[in-house]
């Protein structure tokens, strides 16, 4: 099969085989389970339980709000069984060391499941099989956390070419793929085959780095033993970064997609093998995801793989592995694109590949940054055919929209620039400084844009009311003007305004027809009001002189009120 | 030379015929510069600037009638844009419209609110929902922190409360050199 190449790229040391040796160990659960409700790319679910609620391991405990906006968003499950002590802001595992909602589950013991059922896709529709993987929680395990419900809206109208999977696992201490597919080879193909299926793909190109040999021989295994056609397991360079998605897709199948494009466009779609298991565990089993594989590694005596529950603190996870005495640090990824976390008080959460422990032997504070020389060797190193000197001079000036221009978000922030660089420039915090500012440009005009449209409309609309106001004001006065007319013109004649009541009530309904032709003169008008004003003081009023039943009736009313307002008291103000 | 003079005319005739229907066949709607004023004015319809929202503010400096320099939300990013555009000078913030601040949200305690709508009625945006004499409150994705609910509130039930930062609005510092003492000899 032949193989294609992406640009740049660098080989650093991968510091793997220590706990690639070790087969994965199976933590049991920590005292207390912290688990963030925000842990996949979209909106935050908001908490489906509350303190002192018991709940089963695999319950739904955070779901988007699916009606609107939450389609980009994945559920989370208890990790165990137990009791809900808390739903409270706990620091996150995210550089800023910010708080934000979690639910905190005292374990019972018991690790008692909800009622699993398989999910039979083949008998459900693709939307269906959608709706199932996201109440199952099942994001991307490489690392982005994307939804993986998202990625195959493809479904089963139009046939994807090629299916790829990523098993490359290219950065440095980690290992959790590698022994996920040496130990689970088969029920990572099958999730495979769901994925396949769900997708319709021709082929499966399953892409693993050279330096795995004992993971490409079990999948090799695996794949023949399932006798699967169109499925292939690849070998690729170990080169850092192919494991990121558009990197593979360049190297299996030579497509480069595009600035704005997505795979899908091309007929490709990527999935990590971790993201399979899942997909498994979730389809054939009914287990939603509340549990992934993370390598502990750096600065401790016994690093390996652990199968840990979503919501274990860090520090229980690395205490398994004896972090060494000068540790000073936790990163949560590779040391190539992972972030320092705030504390080892932070959850492992589905994003965790990796808790790489940090010394300042193992990663000496960086020397000082130097002025750039324009060597060049950013844009050799860069995989993603940018030219990462200017992003830098952009990007560090301010100029934002030339940084844009410059395709800054076609940046992967894998770290190959600052890695070649020979001026110590931490570039890639400059390339993250400059994104979120842009985000943060974006977001403000997005409310500016909607705060102007609300205003224009509002003007727009006390003007019509202004107008409806003014016409019915007008309609008002033409009406009572007619009327006035109407009853000028017919007691006119009779100069006399000594009327009966039957007339002036006769003359007013029939002053719908109006006399346009003789215009009253305000003498007129005057004189018909007057008229107006004395029929109705002459008229006999019914609360002058009710007979006797009428009274009684007023009365009973009366007392009715009475009785109604008592009740309604003290929700009715005092009648006046 | 009457040749010469009549061809001279005809082009006359015909460039001007041109130039007539190009403008009105490409006659442009509305003023392009306060359109651009107002896509740098930051929408917040406050009045702090002593006109009645940023359009008619916008408005007022295409004019030449303002200075660039009375909208305390746009900040000293703001003036400094619209110099930019306008190629005029940049001035700091006139101090009697206001000083910048941060952005923050209308809140309404209600507990306290008494459903008087005079919230709804100053708020530029619809931003506030309620009826009368039911308990108002604010859309806070929609509030502009403009602070034009908070006196004409009877009961003073409004407050304005800055946005705190959380994980979604969180921005990556800006990469700052560590400064390390020299090792002395």
């Amino acid at each position: 099969m032949r193989l294609f190449n992406f640009n740049g790229g660098v080989k650093p040391e991968p510091h793997k085989k220590n706990a690639a040796g070790l087969p994965i160990a199976v933590l049991p659960a920590p005292s207390f389970l912290v688990i963030p409700l925000h842990q996949s790319i979209g909106g935050t679910p908001r908490p489906l339980v509350n303190a002192g609620d018991f709940v089963l391991k695999g319950q739904r405990i955070g779901a988007g709000d699916f009606s609107t906006a939450g389609e980009m968003s994945s559920a989370v499950h208890a990790s165990t069984s137990g009791q809900v002590v808390a739903v409270e802001e706990r620091c996150m595992p995210h550089p800023s060391g910010l708080s934000a909602l979690c639910v905190i589950i005292k374990p019972d013991g018991r690790d008692q499941w909800i009622a699993r059922q398989p999910f039979d896709y083949r008998h459900h529709s693709p939307s269906d099989t959608r709706a199932y993987l996201r109440d199952a929680g099942i994001v991307g395990l490489g690392g982005a956390v994307f939804p993986t419900h998202l990625k195959i809206s493809s479904g089963k109208h139009s046939a994807l070419d090629t299916l790829i999977i990523n098993g490359a696992e290219c950065e440095p201490f980690i290992t959790c793929d590698d022994r996920l597919m040496r130990e689970r080879a088969d029920a990572v193909l099958r999730g495979i085959g769901i994925l396949r299926e769900l997708l319709n793909a021709k082929q499966v190109l399953i892409g693993i780095e050279d330096n795995k040999p004992e993971a490409l021989a079990a999948m090799t295994a695996a794949v023949q033993s399932s006798n699967q056609n169109g499925m292939a397991v690849v070998a690729v360079p170990t080169r850092y970064p192919a494991g990121g998605a558009k990197q593979l897709i360049r190297v299996l199948t030579g497509i480069e997609v595009p600035h704005g494009k997505r795979a899908t466009d091309y007929g490709v779609q990527c999935f990590n093998v971790g993201t399979a298991y899942a997909v498994y565990e979730a389809v054939a089993l009914g287990q939603p995801l509340i549990s992934r594989i993370v390598t502990v590694a750096g600065n401790v005596a016994a690093p390996r793989n652990y199968e840990v529950l979503i919501g274990t603190p860090m520090k229980d996870v690395m205490a398994h592995s004896q972090p060494l005495d000068d540790t000073d640090r936790l990163i949560m990824g590779g040391p190539m694109m992972g972030v320092t976390m705030p504390g080892n008080e932070v959850p492992v959460v589905k994003a965790t590949n990796c808790i790489l422990v940090g010394s300042p032997k193992l990663f000496p504070p960086p020397p000082p940054e130097m002025p750039c020389i324009r060597c060049g060797e950013c844009a050799k190193a860069c995989p993603a055919n940018l030219q990462p000197f200017e992003l830098y001079w952009f990007s560090r000036a301010k100029i934002f929209g030339k940084a844009q221009e410059y395709h800054l978000f076609d940046c992967i922030e894998c770290g190959c620039c600052a890695y070649v660089c020979p001026s110590n420039i931490p570039l890639v915090d400059y390339y993250r400084f400059a994104k979120s500012e842009i985000w943060a440009h974006e977001r403000e005009k997005e409310s500016a844009d909607e705060a102007r449209e609300r205003y224009e409309f509002r003007q727009l609309r006390e003007a019509r009311e202004q107008q409806e106001k003014a016409a019915r004001l007008a309609a008002k006065t033409a009406a009572s003007r007619a009327a006035a007319l109407a009853h000028v013109a017919e007691s006119h004649p009779a100069t006399n305004a000594n009327q009966s009541a039957a007339e002036v009530s006769e003359s007013a309904s029939a002053a719908t027809a109006p006399d346009q032709a003789a215009a009253p003169t305000p003498a007129e008008l005057i004189a018909a009001a007057l008229a107006r004003a004395r029929v109705q003081a002459t008229e006999a009023k019914n609360t002058t002189a009710p007979t006797a039943a009428q009274q009684a009736e007023i009365d009973a009313i009366e007392a009715r009120r009475a009785e109604i307002r008592a009740q309604a008291q003290p929700h009715l103000p005092p009648d006046d | 030379m009457l040749p010469a003079l009549l061809v001279m005319a005809l082009g006359a005739v015909l460039l001007g015929a041109a130039l007539g229907f190009a403008a009105v066949k490409f006659r442009v709607e509305g003023d392009p510069l306060t359109e651009k004023i107002d896509a740098i004015l930051p929408q917040t319809q406050c009045g702090q600037c002593g006109y009645p929202g940023c359009k008619p503010y916008a408005t007022a400096i295409a004019k030449g009638e303002a200075e660039i320099n009375q909208c305390p939300p746009g900040g000293d990013e703001g003036i400094r844009k619209l110099a930019d555009l306008l190629g005029r000078e940049y001035k700091p913030l006139s101090a009697e419209h206001g000083v910048e601040k941060p952005k923050a949200l209308a809140v309404i305690d209600e507990q306290r609110c008494i459903g008087c709508t005079l919230c709804i009625q100053a708020c530029p945006v619809d931003a506030i929902v309620g009826a009368a004499k039911q308990m108002h409150t604010v859309i806070a994705a929609q509030c502009t922190g403009c602070e034009l609910c908070v006196p004409p509130c009877p009961v003073d039930c409004i407050a304005m409360v800055p946005i705190a930062e959380d994980i979604s609005n969180w921005k990556w510092k800006y990469p700052v050199v560590a400064i390390r003492p020299v090792a002395t000899r």
